[in-house]
């Protein structure tokens, strides 16, 4: 899934101080699962910036809205009129979410209240990491379904690189595994180590030509 | 005018290689200083590139100025800056000013670095280097095209003897053999055991390779430790970090060089290896001395 | 005039601040006049969105007052109450508003006292000049 983090709130201050009618818009997917924005996490920033602009001696009009995927046109679509009544709309959906929003409603600043990070998966409750580099050309079978792309930091095929810290950990981050060793352990347990062995050539980096455009057969 | 690198591969000599590092500036001045001490002492000289991921004055510029002074270089080439266009188009330009040795690594990740927030290249890494440059010195590019002009490259690579887990990495420098290297230069090696089962390995799989190890002084018991703790590849034993803590005070510069010259004399004397390469970045001009102590000059 | 104004809103648990509360008032036990209390069946029914609405609609101050450790008649809701009471405190801090303003209590049922130490010791964190 998509990971994302809400923006500091020194950020969000300043994108939304100029207006004054704000509606904070979620989602509930990708970013409900994270803890980004979702509704709850809608209902506790939109409560946030009631009290600071109160603490501050100024006016703000909130509104609330989640939809079920921010970026679905007839998703957004349902929630027409609560932004034809505000000034600016603070997306705390996933940049493919802020910009359907922006598309719908051109003449409305569609704010980003989320960073969005990566594609990945929990690790424990609270904690996710990434895992897919979305490069449109994926070899996790040779890889013992450990992505080198996103999850090694150099992003090598013929890793690892010469500075693995002590204990299979990597040389920018201590607290992560080399994704090297993870994959040198992953083929050994499958008794497939002669495929590490063998030579990966340069990967071909355009094989998603930015911006990345998916036709499905039946369209 | 030094005998070319490849030559000296090719003879039966103890092969000693010293490391420069350019400085933050285009004042050549003092690298120009460091050239001049070494040129003669060594039978070749490698410069780094944008070592630890610092900006600095680039490999090829000093591997020009080491040809001007009638040295032999050995150009680092990593994979963190350019791409494959780029650093084919170096190579082309290297060749073509007289510089036939290059070392082929990957390259720090930018976060030790100062630039932090540039974005790291590594199209390509270090394998996939060492292609490359067989590839040029066929007469091609790595997209299929004839070179009108191509290279004729001595290929050297790096490896980590004391890597743990020491395994994956072993997968990496069967590769790069295979691949085909004329010479490797080990990261700093302070455990002739790991040296030697090293050598063993890399000896089943290419008889012919120079394998030449690391050197580097360490001047101080809280450099050591500092080293273990931050620099990638590195590890120092203990009873090392004791020698050092034991020394006088004052005394750890003589001290890192005594134990640096005592181990390229065990390596020498017992033929573990084909040669050293000595690295003593900021203290270039100490290494005249641990050759002398080394009985290599 | 928002509708809990300069209040000190205390979310009491039945099982034990309720009746303390109960209990502090029979025994005429002085203090401020400005508290709310609004009885919950559980600390941990209470979450960070409730808080936060209480201050939005004026509350000079919040307390969660709950079971003591190991007491919750809901086994975990205190526990739950006490983590949400420090999210609370966490999100007042990154609007520049002083975490003291929210409170976490626990006591049993029969410490009036207790639960009158507790609201004369957040009345003194708010009613101070500044905030």
């Amino acid at each position: 899934m998509i990971v994302a983090e809400r923006k500091p709130m020194e950020e969000i201050k300043r994108l939304i101080a100029p207006y004054k009618k704000i509606l904070v818009a979620g989602c509930g997917t990708c970013v409900t699962v994270c803890w980004a924005g979702g509704e709850k996490e809608v209902g506790l920033l939109a409560s946030q910036i009631k009290l600071a602009r109160s603490a501050e001696g100024k006016d703000v009009a909130i509104v609330e809205a989640t939809v079920e995927r921010q970026c679905e046109n007839e998703m957004v679509a349902e929630i027409k009129d609560k932004v034809a009544g505000v000034d600016a709309v603070l997306s705390l959906a996933c940049g493919a979410g802020v910009q359907t929003m922006a598309e719908m409603f051109e003449e409305k600043p569609i704010l980003p209240g989320v960073n969005t990070t990566f594609i990945g998966r929990p690790q424990k409750e609270g904690v996710w990491v990434e895992m897919c580099g979305a490069c449109g050309d994926c070899f996790l079978d040779r890889t013992g379904g450990v992505c080198p792309v996103v999850r090694c930091a150099k992003g090598l095929l013929n890793g690892p690189c010469g500075g693995t810290r002590r204990g299979g950990k990597c040389e920018i981050d201590p607290d992560k595994d080399c994704a090297w060793v993870l994959v040198y352990r992953r083929l050994e347990k499958q008794g497939r180590l002669d495929i590490m062995r063998q030579y990966y050539a340069p990967k071909n980096y355009r094989a998603v030509k930015r911006p990345g455009k998916v036709q499905a057969a039946k369209a | 005018m030094a005998k070319p690198f490849r030559e000296v591969l090719k003879s039966k000599k103890f092969v000693v290689t010293a490391e420069v590092g350019p400085i933050k500036g285009s004042n050549v001045s003092k690298i120009t200083e460091h050239i001049e001490l070494l040129k003669d002492k060594v039978d070749a000289i490698n410069v780094t590139d944008n070592q630890s991921s610092v900006m600095r004055y680039p490999s090829l510029g000093v591997c020009l100025l080491i040809k001007e002074h009638a040295g032999e270089p050995i150009f680092q080439v990593t994979c963190r800056d350019r791409n494959r266009l780029a650093i084919q188009a170096d190579l082309l330009f290297a060749y073509s000013r007289g510089v036939n040795n290059v070392l082929c690594l990957t390259g720090d990740s930018i976060d030790v670095g100062d630039h932090k927030e540039a974005k790291q290249v590594f199209d390509l890494d270090s394998v996939q280097l060492i292609h490359l440059v067989h590839t040029l010195n066929s007469g091609k590019d790595m997209a299929g095209n004839e070179l009108d002009g191509g290279t004729d490259f001595c290929i050297g690579a790096s490896a980590t003897p004391s890597a743990d887990p020491l395994e994956p990495q072993l997968v990496k420098v069967e590769k790069k053999l295979k691949a085909g290297v004329s010479f490797i230069q080990t990261q700093a090696v302070y455990e002739l055991d790991d040296l030697k089962r090293f050598v063993d390995y890399v000896r089943k799989i290419d008889g012919k390779v120079k394998i030449l190890a690391g050197i580097v002084p360490v001047i101080g018991a809280k450099m050591a430790a500092y080293m273990n703790e931050n620099v990638p590849g590195i590890f120092i034993p203990q009873q090392i970090i004791d020698e050092l803590s034991q020394a006088p005070k004052g005394t750890g510069v003589a001290k890192g060089i005594e134990i640096a010259a005592r181990m390229i004399r065990q390596i020498k004397d017992e033929r573990i290896c084909d040669g050293v390469h000595i690295m003593f970045i900021g203290r270039e001009e100490k290494v005249p001395e641990i050759l002398k102590s080394a009985g290599l000059m | 005039m928002k509708a809990m104004d300069k209040q000190i809103v205390a979310f009491c648990c039945e099982h034990s601040a309720y009746p303390a509360a109960d209990l502090a008032g029979k025994l005429r036990l002085r203090y401020p006049e400005n508290v709310l209390v609004i009885r919950i069946p559980c600390a941990g029914r209470v979450d960070v969105i409730h808080i936060l609405k209480a201050l939005e609609k004026g509350a000079a101050a919040v307390l969660v007052m709950g079971c003591e450790d190991g007491a919750c008649h809901h086994i975990t809701g205190n526990t739950r109450a006490k983590e949400r009471v420090k999210y609370s405190n966490m999100l007042l801090k990154e609007i520049d508003l002083d975490g003291r303003r929210v409170e976490m209590f626990n006591l049993s049922p029969n410490s009036p006292h207790k639960f009158v130490r507790a609201v004369n010791e957040i009345a003194n964190v708010v009613n101070r000049p500044g905030r």
